[in-house]
């Protein structure tokens, strides 16, 4: 469980983990840590680049910013929030992380992940594929027609899209239209057997949002909008991410 | 909506508690709904819970961007905690309730060979109904994968 020995160099003061306190409500309770371990033994990326959440915590504290700052650790936590859970002192590991990731140069982030951010940017669907709401609409409407041809029972299946006024809007991962398309079909069918009152969007359908992942916080909010005007737009009065 | 299609297959299922929907939003009690449609649908005697679980739970390694991050070796490395707690199941159907959760765990069966299947909520829903159409089956398993259909 042991990494190796940290070395203190005189007595620094970490201007990462002041920023972050300063970010969060309480501080975080970043400063109030037992070294208990408790964090680093539930944690599945403990030991993976020589790291851990309690000694990511303590180089915080020390002040070893450049190392904390350069860690490929950072994209192998997944922000899981075990480590809180079970901390006697709710101390907000992740929270810390998120920003170690925020500060990386935008182009040295992880190549997939920082793909999957821009791509969604680029359509009016939030799609991380790059799907469009045309496409979407396409695949949707084919689909539809197929089951309620083929399938006994189904001739009157329903997949709304733009229905306003719907009771729920449903967001769909772009991995089913793209890739699996049949996959759609049985929440349908669950759909329209408790007589549900839903619909997609032809714009902001996408569930996935990388760019939370990618710590690009202006790319975040665009994504969650362009979904969230959608929502509006519509009057839709529950908003169901299945992401 | 009940179980009594797997009254005499008895095949054994467990589920993932995604964090993001258990431990990062609603906690216990989305976990506690997610095993009542689970044993409603599968029966109570084969579902098989994983340890530790619900707020408790192990990441499965998938999330944060991991399955997007190019470092498949520490994912997997990750991933393997989350395998180990399946296979003390003996479960051969893994629930994943979240995409990530789903294609990490998918890959984990595939890479460790531990021979058991991802499925959604919505596919077993659909089948214990009967109302399972025949495309609808790409995540089953050889046993379920024309279960039902006539
Ligand atoms: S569990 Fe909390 S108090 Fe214990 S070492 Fe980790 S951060 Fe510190
Ligand atoms: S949030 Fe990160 S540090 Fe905390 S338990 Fe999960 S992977 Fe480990």
């Amino acid at each position: 469980m042991e990494g190796s020995a940290i070395k203190i160099s005189g007595k620094q003061k970490s201007a990462f983990l002041n920023k972050v306190k300063e970010l969060l409500p309480d501080g975080g309770n970043l400063s109030a840590c037992l070294t208990c371990g408790m964090c680093a033994s539930g944690c599945p990326a403990t030991g993976m680049f020589d790291m851990d959440p309690r000694k990511f915590l303590r180089m915080a504290a020390l002040g070893l910013d450049d190392e904390i700052l350069k860690t490929p650790w950072v994209w192998a936590c997944t922000m899981c929030q075990r480590c809180i859970y079970v901390c006697p002192m709710k101390i907000d590991v992740p929270q810390l992380i998120y920003n170690a990731r925020a500060s990386w140069p935008r182009d040295e982030r992880p190549k997939g992940i920082r793909g999957s951010c821009d791509a969604a940017a680029k359509v009016d669907s939030g799609s991380a594929m790059g799907l469009t709401g045309e496409m979407f609409t396409d695949t949707v409407v084919e689909l539809l027609e197929e089951v309620q041809e083929e399938q006994e029972g189904f001739d009157k299946l329903q997949a709304p899209i733009d229905k306003k006024g719907a009771h729920f809007f449903v967001n769909q991962n772009s991995r089913e239209p793209q890739m699996e398309e049949d996959e759609m079909v049985p929440l349908w069918k669950i759909f329209h057997t408790a007589g549900v009152d839903w619909t997609y969007g032809s714009r902001g359908w996408a569930a996935e949002n990388y760019c939370m992942f990618l710590a690009d916080d202006e790319a975040w909010e665009k994504n969650v909008r362009l979904k969230s005007d959608m929502v509006k737009e519509l009057g839709c009065k529950v908003w169901l991410n299945t992401e | 909506m009940n179980s009594d299609w797997n009254k005499d297959l008895k095949i054994k299922f467990t589920l993932q508690d995604p964090c993001q929907l258990v431990r990062k939003t609603f906690g216990d009690e989305a976990a506690e709904d997610m095993r009542y449609v689970t044993k409603k649908i599968v029966g109570e005697e084969n579902f098989i819970d994983m340890t530790p679980n619900k707020s408790n739970n192990y990441c499965c390694g998938g999330g944060g961007g991991f399955l997007q991050s190019g470092l498949k070796e520490q994912r997997r490395q990750y991933g393997k905690v989350k395998h180990d707690q399946i296979m003390a199941t003996g479960a051969s159907y893994v629930i994943a309730p979240c995409h990530n959760c789903h294609s990490q765990i998918h890959d984990l069966s595939d890479h460790f060979e531990g021979g058991y299947h991802v499925v959604h909520f919505w596919t077993l829903i659909c089948l214990s109904m009967g109302i399972l159409g025949e495309n609808e089956r790409g995540h089953l398993g050889p046993d379920l994968e024309e279960f039902g259909l006539d």
